[in-house]
């Protein structure tokens, strides 16, 4: 087991569009005081903030938790439902369930999975209808 | 190209005076759809957009892009604008419609954020 150097939980709530990006840059902050590389830090940040927005626009709440070896970050974020009925049809680009208040802000343009999966290394994803999902990234600190 | 270099080629006002004008903008760019935004955002972006809400500023800030800017006249609701000075990114604003900041700026040489554009 690799040493962590850090590990904190970031709690995200549902439809709090207003500080909606605040888990992800404190994210941001924590890894760039670590001298996290620049091409990782910006693939991380990226996966997060939509991550961060699925459990706002998606979710009935949920966590962020930020891990850290030597190497790498990981990203694991849980919420507590309404889970995804059809990963595969969520992980098309262009699908979208977001609601209206959603699209209205500029989001639901089904990006959001695809684009976490692009940016990271390694990408999990479990969900069950009514229960919940949850999603692990893994990002290689030697940008691979 | 500098912010400050943008920003007397657009004429646009800076919402964020407070911020250091030498930034380098890397390229242009407009899209209203934030998610597509982070698909395809990069560092040093002047991004138009009519969006004004706080999440552009997160959007922005997250992927270092040197600018927002709001066209058309629309005005960016000032927790917005509280929020950009915060995390250091600069917002101009504009009359002029996003076509036109986008022929402006290409017709000074600034390059679409996509090489084979």
């Amino acid at each position: 087991m690799s040493q962590v150097l850090i590990r904190e939980v970031f709690p995200v709530a549902a439809g709090a569009y207003e500080t909606a990006g605040e888990a992800s840059a404190a994210i941001k902050r924590k890894l760039k005081q670590l001298g996290v590389d620049s091409g990782v830090l910006r693939r991380v940040s990226v996966a997060s903030y939509e991550v961060e927005l699925n459990l706002v626009i998606h979710s009935m709440g949920g966590t962020l938790t930020l891990t850290v070896d030597p190497q790498q970050v990981t990203l694991c974020s849980k919420d507590v439902g309404p889970g995804i009925p059809d990963i595969d049809k969520a992980m098309t680009e262009g699908y979208s369930t977001a609601n209206e208040e959603a699209r209205s802000l500029g989001f639901g343009a089904g990006m959001g999975l695809p684009n976490m999966k692009r940016n990271a290394s390694t990408f999990e994803i479990q969900s069950q209808a009514g229960v919940g999902t949850s999603i692990t990234m893994g990002f290689r600190l030697d940008g691979k | 190209m500098t912010l400050e270099d943008l920003i007397a080629l657009t004429g646009a006002q800076n919402m964020t005076p407070e911020l250091p004008l030498d930034t380098q903008v890397s390229c242009g760019y407009t899209c209203d759809l934030l998610s597509w935004v982070m698909a395809h955002g990069k560092q040093g972006m002047a991004w138009i957009t009519v969006q004004t809400h706080m999440n552009v500023i997160a959007v922005a800030s997250l992927m270092e892009m040197a600018a927002v800017i709001i066209p058309e006249g629309i005005p960016m609701e000032e927790p917005s604008l509280e929020k950009a000075r915060e995390e250091g990114v600069a917002v101009l604003q504009s009359d002029k419609t996003a076509f036109a900041l986008c022929a402006l700026m290409a017709q000074s040489g600034l390059p679409s954020s996509r090489p084979e554009d």
